[in-house]
């Protein structure tokens, strides 16, 4: 367990591994992964029941990162957490890494499922709760969606079959950065009230401030207290989060800082690397 | 060798799962609002907790049998053939074959003969869909026997599958003490004037095309190639050595199917002349199984007619 100060420490060591990979790379996802690394970290480091040491350790609690392009956050938190080396990251996308351009189950460990192509890792996690359920095995599946994610009709199909078999060990995320690829999300095909659609798909919903780690601690303790139904919070976050120019900023999506940038970014950051 | 018993592989496909589930508890089946038609609705019965119905949204099917195989279960997932190939292709390519997932695809009523249902039903494509993926096996039982043999032996292996069923009635063309191994195609008769690879329900129209043929002075070696991949390559080389000529015939766009699967093998290892029949390029319509067997060019009489233009 981790204070919430050396939890915000961490996902500042975080996301500065995660530029630097991109950085080393010039290729990579800096918005997603600086939007959803609070969430990550608070998972990992005080949520989760999982050993590093034994990253397929039976019984524990599974995450997948369905919004996959955010690769460099799950990598460099499950680095942080002690899955590898942190130096690790500088071999990001690189040929013959562990670290995929997208995670790979089959090379990265602590990746539960291969995800990429978005939707799916939903519809994935999905059917590992239900296993879970039909097993009548006691651990949780955690799931990780971006908002514009939620545009993909698989999350729908896959959220109805959620609530049909009550899967409460299941919890959802929504990363809500508001900005995708083409732009705003309101303005490419609004997926707001996220809260609405689930709670009419028969979810508990729970809204956050997915930057606030009180906060993401708080709500994840109510949200494993539901019984009966599947949880989804929805993190209210920015895209770019933690290096002003790139906040709330789609160009951001998909593009390496170059490396007056990335020292820029890793000021802010509070690093000195 | 002929057993007159006529019964749909998609029938044999649901004896089966009532049979294996009995003793193997990991086994999850999954169906797409067609419980009826696939036949796992026996699987529901006797294990309703071991039946996940996901309502008609294939694409969600697979994805989550993905996750339930990569949390130590088989999975048998059933929907059409078109629906099942067609509609969720990416997600089987992502999530079932890239990730090498424990999941059985069994897709019924595939072919033409389908029948009324029309062209929208009527899958033509679903073998050259799933060839391409690397890690997935393809599979198209002919009969009965040979259904139950070949998912005996599929199931107890980890890793993806996909199993062509039909919806029509269909002889048996082997017996119950026929050997049949995956990946290795099986001669069902002997011949060396030229070679007739078939698969699924052409299986047994090649046998008796063969008969008219031996009337005709013409001895055909007749293939059961029930595994379309991993593709039995030495069966066919030693085909078009022994033989000179090669008829393909199966309920399938040659284009990529098992034509096109046998055709890349020759023109690799030994070239000879093939002749394909199967669906030519063009979608099918409502009608009987046996009138559309007949418009579309797949009887016992056009393999003969191929053979012979050979």
């Amino acid at each position: 367990m981790k204070t919430v100060q050396e939890l915000k420490e961490i996902a500042s060591s975080v996301r500065i591994d995660a530029l630097r990979g991109i950085h080393a790379v010039g290729a990579g996802h800096p918005g997603g992964s600086l939007s959803v690394t609070d969430i990550l970290v608070s998972l990992y480091f005080n949520v989760m029941n999982v050993d590093p040491q034994d990253p397929c350790a039976e019984g524990r609690d599974r995450l997948v990162l369905s919004k996959g392009h955010a690769a460099p956050g799950l990598y460099s938190t499950l680095a942080h957490r002690g899955y590898f080396d942190p130096e690790e990251m500088l071999t990001l996308r690189k040929l013959g890494s562990r670290l995929q351009g997208h995670p790979d189950m089959h090379k990265c460990p602590g990746v539960e499922m291969s995800t990429g192509s978005l939707g799916q890792g939903f519809s994935n996690a999905v059917g590992m709760a239900l296993a879970d359920k039909m097993d009548k095995r006691d651990r949780r599946t955690f799931v990780v969606t971006g908002d514009g994610e939620l545009q993909e009709g698989i999350i729908w199909e896959a959220a109805l079959t959620a609530a049909k078999y009550g899967l409460d060990n299941l919890i959802a995320v929504v990363d809500l950065n508001g900005l995708q690829i083409d732009g705003r999300v309101d303005t490419v095909k609004k997926v707001v009230p996220v809260e609405d659609k689930f709670e009419a798909f028969g979810w508990e919903t729970f809204s956050v401030d997915g930057h606030d780690m009180q906060a993401l601690l708080d709500v994840y303790e109510k949200a494993m207290a539901v019984k009966g139904k599947p949880v989804c919070i929805v993190a209210k976050t920015v895209k770019g989060k933690g290096v002003s120019f790139m906040e709330d900023q789609a160009g951001w999506h998909g593009k390496a800082p170059n490396d007056e940038q990335l020292e820029a970014a890793i000021k802010e950051l509070g690093g000195d690397r | 060798m002929a057993d007159v018993k006529k019964i749909a592989t998609r029938e044999s496909y649901g004896k089966f799962l009532v049979e294996y589930g009995a003793d193997h508890e990991n086994l999850i089946v999954m169906s797409a609002d067609l419980s009826g038609s696939n036949k796992t609705d026996g699987f529901e019965k006797a294990y309703p907790d071991r039946f996940v119905e996901s309502g008609i949204s294939e694409q969600d099917m697979l994805a989550e049998a993905a996750g339930i195989a990569h949390s130590g279960h088989v999975v048998a997932a059933s929907s059409f053939a078109m629906f099942a190939a067609g509609r969720a292709f990416e997600i089987v390519r992502n999530s079932i074959a890239h990730t090498n997932a424990n999941v059985k695809i069994c897709a019924t009523h595939g072919g033409i003969t389908v029948g009324e249902d029309g062209a929208t039903h009527q899958t033509f494509e679903d073998v050259a869909l799933m060839r391409v993926l690397p890690n997935m096996k393809v599979i198209v039982p002919a009969d009965d026997i040979s259904t139950k043999k070949l998912m005996t032996a599929e199931f107890g292996e980890e890793g993806p599958a996909y199993f062509r069923l039909g919806r029509a009635a269909v002889p048996n063309v082997y017996t119950e003490d026929s050997v049949l191994e995956i990946g290795k195609g099986a001669v069902l008769r002997e011949g060396n004037d030229v070679a007739i690879i078939a698969s699924g329900i052409m299986v047994a129209p090649a046998l008796e095309a063969a008969e008219t043929l031996h009337a005709d002075g013409i001895e055909a070696r007749v293939i059961d190639m029930h595994t379309i991949k991993p593709l039995d390559e030495d069966i066919i080389v030693k085909a078009a050595e022994e033989c000179g000529k090669i008829v393909t015939a199966e309920e399938h766009s040659v284009i990529g199917g098992l034509g096109g699967a046998v055709a890349e093998v020759t023109a690799q290892k030994c070239p000879c002349r093939v002749a394909m029949v199967g669906q030519h390029d063009v979608f099918g319509e409502s009608g009987k199984p046996a009138e559309l067997l007949k418009k579309y060019g797949m009887t016992a009489e056009d393999i003969v007619k191929a053979a012979k233009s050979l």
